[in-house]
């Protein structure tokens, strides 16, 4: 059996290195693709990496506290028919060809920003290949880093773009229309203007309705929409969070708003509550979260979008802890559906999973 | 996001302000800089180069550069707040505060008051201060416990460059006198910080570093000493919580009380000589609010009851260093 790496991944554009926290798995236990192996802490976030091969993990090469960039050798994947000497070689290999990548590297691009019907959208972009080109697009009060576990394994073989929703991340807070359809007119303009014809799009949340309205209007322009925890399909989507959010001057206001986001409540970091409230501090942003509040999502009564008007394929992941959009007890039959018991952030706490399935439903989309 | 200095910060918050409200004006010594001296306009933006560029963009009717008169200064300022305006108004180095104390506690901060609750005083006063320059005895105070004393004053020290920008907007905002002041060590310090206008609330204590084995409370500059004696002990496993209330007034009694609470260890580092300072007024404050939760003795550390030294090897035993921050967190695990 060939030798396999297990490196450091890369969470999100701007990691750029991470903490090994705990290994999970001791050397020389069987691993299967979705075992944790190892829990590792960025700057931003901690979470668990996932098995990708089958076999004994022979040696774990970073150690716990170690800090180590991304791409990284962390540990080994081989099996009894491999020599110490071979394991040691190909270690070394390893190593001598990530010192010179890492000084060739280029530095990341960073987020751009373009001209969208007179607003300012921030976006960035990673991958290429066969694949139509998809745009990502987030809920209501999150920003593109939510992708952050997303964007590797959906840009292996395509165009993907993140952006930031007016009103959201480094975009013109200043919404030119709110309603659902200006805001999936908003998406569609943003594809014009970056020259991107024929897509699929994947949406979380309030974003997911914003993506099943975009290809309503765009019929067969859009190709392929998945979405997570979608807004859209149900006529009561509720707004507890959407109006706890809205509320949430200080931490502990804006902590009760995040914890509704996921099942396992550790996810909500003191980091994560300091960023969102960075984010609600912006000026105009309480108007903004208010029009969306009024308009795209209509006091938790937004109309569900009529899948019988688009023509794109639909897939959906229904979160069975998801204490925002309540799930649906079943989906149109026209819609892939996936149940994961896991909150409403579902794309983040079960990354690989929802990666999976995105990949899976995008991989025949022409 | 752009990485900025408090310098930088401090000044897109002024720039961006004054687009938004042409009522706010600024207004001090050498603050454009070069006054009556047609060719050097704009030569300084005060003695750090804060407010450089106001005067080109808000010219002189909002850009005030005055005689050397604090007093003049600070009466001016109060009551073209009491008359509508948001003045900004420079006092160069806190310690010359003694020349204008009336127009500031006496006036300013009682106007409310006085007036039955019916005038506002939306005054900034932005003052430098702090030692670590050598700028001798009468230039390097902090004098923030004074006006923390002051019933009718709100008292911002902020310790990096996100909070520098969002606190002034809230300072300029706010119609109250707000002492905004900037350590001279603190100017260089780099956070990230956006591009755009936000405030934020006074009252609420930041946490700058988590930790579960001993709290410290920390002020401007004090806490960027703590952050790396916090950093430091993380590779010996001792996990220090840094707190920085960033406003003494209002002050977020809650976080202090929470943190000693679940950490039952304090330590408060002031840069202020030991007497009726932050650091007294926050050991007294944990003493009474929570003495079961303690499981060690307070520890403060603070400057000499001296004035500060000239001399570099003076000052630098006068000052709390990040090595008598260590010891005073050590002591409380003996």
């Amino acid at each position: 059996m060939a030798i396999s790496a297990i490196s450091m991944p890369k969470w999100g554009l701007a990691m750029e290195e991470g903490t090994i926290v705990e290994w999970l798995k001791a050397e020389g236990e069987m691993i299967a693709p979705g075992d944790d192996i190892v829990e590792i802490e960025t700057s931003k976030i901690t979470n668990v990496v996932e098995a990708q091969h089958t076999g004994p993990i022979t040696r774990l090469v970073a150690k716990v506290g170690e800090t180590l960039p991304v791409g990284a050798l962390i540990a080994v994947v081989a099996d009894e028919s491999d020599s110490a000497a071979d394991i040691d070689a190909f270690i070394s290999d390893f190593q001598a060809n990530f010192e010179t990548a890492q000084e060739t590297a280029e530095e990341a691009a960073g987020p751009e920003t373009i001209d969208v019907d007179g607003q300012l959208i921030m976006y960035e972009e990673q991958g290429e290949g066969d694949g139509l080109p998809l745009i990502l697009v987030h809920g209501f009060g999150g920003d593109r880093n939510n992708w952050l576990f997303n964007l590797d394994a959906l840009s292996a073989d395509r165009r993907v773009i993140m952006l930031d929703l007016p009103g959201h991340g480094g975009s013109t807070k200043n919404i030119k229309d709110a309603s659902l359809s200006g805001m999936a007119q908003t998406v569609l303009a943003f594809a014009d203007a970056l020259g991107v014809d024929q897509l699929n799009l994947m949406g979380h949340s309030m974003g997911g309705a914003i993506c099943l309205k975009a290809a309503e209007m765009a019929g067969e322009r859009v190709a392929r929409v998945f979405t997570v925890c979608p807004a859209g399909l149900a006529a009561k989507v509720g707004n507890g969070f959407i109006d706890a959010f809205i509320a949430a001057e200080r931490r502990k206001g804006m902590k009760e708003a995040a914890l509704m986001l996921f099942s396992d409540k550790d996810l909500v970091t003191r980091d994560l509550v300091n960023d969102l409230l960075k984010f609600k501090r912006l000026d105009g942003v309480d108007a903004a979260l208010q029009a969306l509040r009024d308009g795209a999502i209509a006091d938790g009564n937004a109309t569900p979008v009529d899948l019988s008007e688009v023509a794109a394929r639909v897939a959906a992941v229904i979160a069975e802890q998801d204490e925002v959009i309540p799930p649906v007890a079943a989906t149109p039959d026209t819609v892939e559906e996936l149940r994961l018991s896991v909150g409403h952030m579902a794309h983040m706490e079960a990354a690989a999973a929802v990666n999976d399935a995105a990949a899976a439903f995008f991989k025949h989309d022409r | 996001m752009p990485k900025k200095t408090v310098r930088e910060a401090i000044n897109e918050a002024l720039r961006q302000e004054m687009a938004r409200d042409e009522d706010i004006i600024v207004i001090g010594e050498d603050v454009a800089g070069g006054a009556g001296s047609e060719g050097q306009r704009d030569a300084y933006g005060g003695v750090f180069g804060v407010t450089k560029g106001l005067i080109g963009e808000f010219g002189e009717e909002r850009v005030i550069d005055t005689p050397i008169t604090e007093s003049a200064i600070m009466g001016a300022a109060a009551g073209a707040a009491l008359q509508g305006l948001r003045p900004v108004a420079e006092l160069m180095f806190v310690d010359f505060l003694g020349v204008c104390f009336d127009q500031i506690y006496n006036q300013a901060a009682k106007f409310r008051y006085m007036f039955g609750g019916k005038a506002r005083t939306p005054l900034v006063i932005r003052t430098m201060m702090g030692g670590g320059v050598s700028a001798a005895a009468q230039h390097s105070q902090t004098l923030y416990p004074m006006f923390t004393a002051v019933p009718g004053l709100k008292v911002v020290i902020p310790s990096n460059a996100y909070d520098a920008k969002g606190l002034l907007i809230q300072a300029i905002r706010d119609d109250d006198p707000v002492i905004f002041m900037e350590h001279k060590l603190v100017y260089e310090v780099t956070s990230e910080v956006p591009d755009e206008a936000y405030t934020i609330p006074f009252g609420e204590a930041a946490i700058a570093r988590e930790g579960d084995d001993v709290t410290i409370v920390a002020f401007s500059q004090m806490v960027n000493h703590a952050i790396t004696v916090a950093d430091k002990l993380k590779g010996e496993g001792i996990s220090v919580e840094v707190i920085d209330p960033r406003t003494t007034s209002p002050l977020d009694e809650d976080t202090i009380l929470e943190s000693v609470e679940n950490t039952g260890r304090l330590v408060v580092v002031d840069e202020s000589p030991p007497r009726c300072n932050m650091a007294t007024d926050i050991a007294a404050l944990v003493a009474s609010q929570a003495f079961d939760s303690l499981e060690a003795g307070i520890e403060m550390v603070t400057c000499a009851h001296t004035p500060v030294p000239f001399t570099p090897a003076l000052e630098q035993l006068y000052l709390p260093s990040p090595d008598r921050i260590e010891a005073a967190v050590r002591k409380t695990l003996k």
